[in-house]
Order: structure tokens, then sequence, then C-alpha cells
């Protein structure tokens, strides 16, 4: 797990802008974090080994390499709607983010894309801060089946989170392809919309 | 009873997921706006299931992240951007969508045009990949933004999985002050509930100071509803809001017309329709705004000063006031007046509509900017508004005073384009996000409202827009 000790990391400092201009799902890992991670800056088309580290930046830590979890503060994701952020986020090996709280609309795109983001109380999201940089190769156990994250120690939180939703990452599903099952349902109401709000069918 | 929020909920319901109030539900889209930077993948993945899009009359595109506010004719010279903005072009082509090219008098940044057009109307569902959406609540719409994974849900089955939100009441009662705008409102609020203070809420803005305000100016605020946290912002519906939509283009006409005012007057909360939560702001308190911070939630009235990071106690709010000060080259307890900004951009989605620009030539008429301002640029919100502001001769007061008059976009509100700052530079903006690097990486944004920026721009500091006119 590795911790970012920042309250409100807006979707700009996760993926800046002008990756945005990329038509392709993937690849945005590298460009996760750009602004902070790279003391040089990043356009788009740019060789990540050819770049300059910043040593500072907690990713770049050697003891958070290969790191699944992301703990972070209040109001993580808040700003725009570019599902390019939890695209980043998983692009580079994170499954899970935990904190105290996130933005709506970055809340949703990530169980849309299988990123699960975990909401814990302040004051547990804290002690793990405490426990992850006291301790280098800390490891949490998330168990989605379950709705718990477990410290080395055994301490468990739980946590809550939609049954839809959980039913939908467990199993991988499409949910377009679980929509398109209303199809019926969808047309009726749209026949009945029609013939209460004709004019929103021109 | 009920509230506006409500209404529009169950307006929309196709099908509940579970019998439980706070299940998943899917409801129903009415209105699909589709800009270049969230769609690309939608329409491959559309593409490659097999699917086709559900509606093609209830989708509306156009590019404007990405285009050029200089020279269109030279088309768009960086090849990346070019590609993106292409790709939207042959999509739209390929599956017969109705897009406005860059080209095109109607092009501009989607959260105008929807309007502009009547293609946002009372009562309906709007979504586009972009979380300024919520502009379109202005107009009793349920308005919000979504991602890219749910661009293509909507344009393969009309329809989104949404879990209901709360409810918020923000009150503005009162009169607003000379020279204060939905700018300053929406500011003092986030300065108010911080910006995730609207965090699982629907907000409905309401009392006498929002009767009294435009569609304009309503679109500024429920435009930077998403600023405080709250995925869609709303007004209900009045005379104001009628009379703006007669004779758009998408609006409807005749017999239609009439029987839709009668539905679209319904759209209103219940007298003693309860909210999960009530904010009262008093109109005639409100100052002109300016954030000082890296966060829209970093503000101060004009009259105050920089605050001072050793005065906060919560250690986590502490340095992230620390670290935004740091980034934004201020000294504590600096007075807001004597911030000095180098570039000043009126445009985006929140303040480049006609009226923006009519308060800002008012501001400029006659003077011209100051030596230490660099750059001074207008980027009208459509090339409808560009048009209307120079029937106006607004256009000529901006070029006499030194600004720049430039083409319709999103342009240095997020600087995807060539408009952006440079390292350390300091700009009076109109736009919505003081993020770190948002206008430009190492760039430094305030947040005012379009009189603010031009009297800055005048002054060559920030200056209470009230003394000027």
């Amino acid at each position: 797990m590795a911790p970012l000790d920042r309250a409100n990391v807006d979707t700009d400092a996760i993926i800046p802008k002008q990756f945005l201009k990329s038509i392709k799902r993937s690849g945005f890992g590298q460009n996760l974090f750009d602004e902070w991670r790279y003391l040089d800056h990043g356009e788009p088309g740019m060789d990540a080994a050819r770049r300059k580290p910043n040593p500072d930046f907690i990713l770049n830590l050697a003891r958070y390499q290969g790191a699944q979890i992301l703990l972070a503060r209040s109001n993580f994701g808040c700003g725009s709607s570019r599902e390019h952020a939890p695209w980043a986020l998983q692009d580079y090996g994170f499954q899970v983010v935990i904190a105290p709280s996130f933005a709506d609309i970055f809340f949703n795109n990530c169980f849309k894309i299988g990123l699960l983001p975990i909401v814990l109380d302040v004051a547990d999201v804290d002690q793990l801060f405490t426990e992850v940089e006291a301790t280098a190769g800390y490891r949490l156990l998330v168990d989605l089946q379950d709705q718990s994250v477990t410290t080395p120690s055994g301490k468990s939180f739980s946590f809550d989170i939609d049954p839809f939703r959980k039913h939908t990452l467990l199993n991988g599903l499409d949910e377009i392809g679980l929509t398109l099952q209303h199809m019926d349902k969808i047309k009726a109401f749209e026949e009945k919309h029609r013939a209460a709000q004709p004019w929103l069918f021109t | 009873m009920h509230t506006l929020y409500d209404k529009l909920w169950q307006s929309h319901v196709v099908h509940e997921e579970s019998n439980k109030p706070d299940g998943m539900t899917l409801l129903y889209i009415d209105r699909h706006l589709v800009h270049e930077v969230t769609s690309p993948q939608a329409f491959e993945g559309l593409k490659l299931a097999g699917r086709k899009p559900w509606r093609l009359d209830s989708i509306l595109a156009v590019a404007d992240h990405n285009v050029p506010t200089t020279r269109r004719d030279y088309g768009i010279s960086d090849p990346i951007s070019r590609l993106q903005v292409e790709t939207l072009d042959q999509n739209c082509e390929e599956l017969g969508i109705t897009e406005f090219r860059m080209n095109d008098l109607r092009q501009g940044i989607v959260h105008v045009i929807g309007p502009e057009q009547g293609a946002t109307l009372p009562g309906m569902t709007v979504v586009c990949g972009d979380s300024h959406t919520s502009t379109h609540g202005a107009f009793a719409c349920l308005a919000f933004g979504i991602g890219t994974s749910e661009v293509e849900h909507v344009l393969a089955t009309q329809c989104l999985l949404l879990k209901k939100a709360k409810t918020m009441r923000v009150a503005i009662e009162g009169h607003l002050g000379h020279g204060i705008t939905a700018k300053d409102i929406a500011l003092a609020l986030i300065g108010e509930i911080g910006t995730a203070g609207g965090t699982g809420y629907a907000i409905e803005f309401a009392g006498s100071a929002i009767r009294e305000l435009s569609m304009e100016a309503r679109m500024t605020l429920c435009n930077m509803a998403i600023e405080a946290g709250a995925r869609a912002g709303m007004v209900g519906v009045d005379d104001t809001t009628v009379d703006y939509l007669r004779g758009r283009p998408f609006a409807p006409k005749g017999d239609l017309w009439d029987k839709a005012v009668v539905y679209w007057r319904t759209l209103k909360s219940d007298e003693g329709a309860s909210f999960d939560k009530t904010i009262s702001l008093d109109a005639a308190q409100i100052k002109p705004q300016i954030t000082w911070g890296t966060s829209p939630e970093m503000v101060a009235a004009i009259d105050g000063k920089v605050p001072d990071p050793s005065q906060i106690t919560d250690i986590v709010k502490r340095h992230d006031m620390e670290r935004a000060l740091k980034y934004m080259g201020l000294a504590p307890n600096t007075p807001i007046s004597e911030i000095r900004p180098d570039k000043i951009f009126i445009g985006s989605c929140t303040n480049a509509r006609i009226e923006d620009l009519r308060i800002a030539a008012k501001v400029v008429k006659g003077r011209h900017i100051a030596s230490n301002i660099k750059l001074a640029m207008v980027v009208p919100g459509s090339g409808l508004v560009k048009h209307q502001a120079e029937q106006e001769g607004l256009d000529k007061i901006f070029r006499e005073a030194g600004f720049e008059w430039r083409e319709p976009g999103c342009s240095m509100c997020l600087a995807m384009n060539d408009d952006r700052l440079e390292s350390g530079e300091r700009c009076a903006s109109t736009s919505n996000r003081n993020f770190e690097g948002r206008q430009g990486p190492g760039g430094r944004t305030h947040l005012v409202s379009p009189g603010m920026a031009a009297a800055a721009a005048v002054a060559g500091h920030f200056v209470d827009v009230r003394e000027i006119y």
C-alpha cells in the first residue's frame, strides 16, 4: 500500500489534461500524477524511462514500488469527470483506493472499470497512514466478498458497498449487457415518455 | 409534496434494481451532449461490441476542448488534438449524429450551445462526459457529468444506472448588491460549505435572489455546483426560464410549445417539500470573491487578506494551505487587492455568455489594460455569442482596451489547446477551477467574476469592481 497524504486530490493532478488528448483507453499509468511524479514537464508521447523522476514524490520511493492499494485523504478525485483518472490509477497497478471520502463522479467511474474505491472512517484512515508510514512493506488484505480490510496485526475494518455494484465487480459483468436485458422496459418507458412529452422526441 | 429533484428523478425511472430507496436505478436519459475528449473510447467500445446508438435524435455533438481560438482557417496544429477532433467528426458522420463542426457559427462550448439552441429543455435528464454538465440544471433539468464508460452506456441503452442523491436546498434570500454576480454567490457558497460540501447531494438553488437572476447567471451558478461537490445543481422553472427558451431552434413550436410550457411550470419544488439539508445565504452580505489558493474553497472577499496557515489547527488543512500558498507564490496576510495578475482570461462554460461579456465590456469601456498585463483575452462561449457581441460592438470595446478577441472554445480554462499560462504566471480567470497546473503547468489561477477580471485588467491588480462602475 502507498500513502498519498493530501486532501482534495483533483483529477487534474491524477492525470493532467495534455494526456486526455489520447483516443485510447490504455497507457495512462506512466503519466499518473505526472506533475508531482516527474521534475520535467510531461507531454504525450514522451518516453517515461528518459524523464526525471521527482525523488521526493511518494510513489517514487523504493518501498512503495508495486503497491496495489492507494491510501488517500478526503474528497479524493474531485474535479472533472475524466475517466482517464481511474484508468491511470488502474494502468499504474492500483486495484483499490482507500479514503475517508471521494468525489461523486470519480467514485462512480471507478466501479465502471473495476477499480475499487473504499470509504473508511477518518480515524481508521489516520491509523492506516500511521502504520503504513512506520512499516516498510506494509500490506493490507482487501476482501470484497467479505467487505473488509485487514491490517497485518489482524485488525479488521468493514466497508459498505452497494450490493449491485458488488455483484457486478465480483462477477466482472458488463453493465451495458445487463441494462440491455431490460430492453423491453426501456422501450415501454420510451413510449409512455413520448406520449407525455412529445417535444422531447423531435 | 416533492422536491424538484424528486420530480425529475421519478419521471425518468425505467427500472429499480432493488426496492430499497438507496438501490441502483435505471434512469432514462433525454439529452446526450458529446464532445471530443471523453467520447472516442466510448464510440470505440460501442463499435467493438457491435452496438449502435439507441436514439440518434437525443445526441448533439461539438468539439470544444481542443479547438484553437485563433486562425481557425489554419486548422489544428497539434496533431494529437487534431486527431481527437477528427475522430469525433468521423464518429458523428458514420453514425449520423448531429454535430456542429469547428467552423460552424453554432460551434462553441458544449454547455453554452445546449441551452443556446434550446437543446436543453426543462424536465429533461441531460448528461455529458463533462463535470460541468450541472450547468443545464438552470433549466430545471436533472443534468450531471458522466465518465466515458457511462457515455458508452447512454449511447447503447439511453439509460444510466444511478443511485439517488440526497437533496440540498441553497436559499439565497434578499437582493444582490450592485456589481455582485452569480459567480460571487457560487464562490461564497463554496467558501462556506467547501468543495466536498455538496458531495452526495443534488443542489436546488432557491430564494428571492435566485428568482431575480437571468438564465445566464443561473447557468453560472449551476455550473459551479460541481465545484461544491454536487454532481447536479438546479433551479425551478419561472417566466425567466420560459422566456429564454421561446423561439430557440431545438425548442418546441406552436401547440407543442404551449403544451410543454404547461408541464414545465410544474417543475419546481412544492411548497413545504423537505430537503435533506438546507443552507441559507444573505444575498446582501455577498461581496466580490477571489480565490487565493488551489481549490475553489480557498476564497476570500476583495477586501480580505490571504490567510495565515499558522492560525490553522487542523494539521491536514494547515499543510494544504501551506502547499497552496507556496504554489501560488503568496505570503500570508497579503491584502487580496495587492495581488497583481499577469494575464486575464474571460471565458469558459462558467462565464462566456453574452451577459458576462456585456458586464466585462462595461468595465473596460474607454479604459486600457494596465502595463503589467501581458495578455488579456476574451473567448466567447459560442460562435453565436461572439456574433451577438460583435453586433453590439463589444469586440471593439475589448480590442480598444487592449484585449484579444478570440474564437469560441474551452481555451485557457483547462489549457488543452495552445492557450495556457507559463509557469509562475498569475491569471485573473472567469473559469471554474484553480487546481495546480489547470491553466498550464505551474500557472497560478485566481477565480473571479467577469466584472472583477475586467477590473483587474485595467487596474493591474485586483480591485473592487464596485469602485469602477
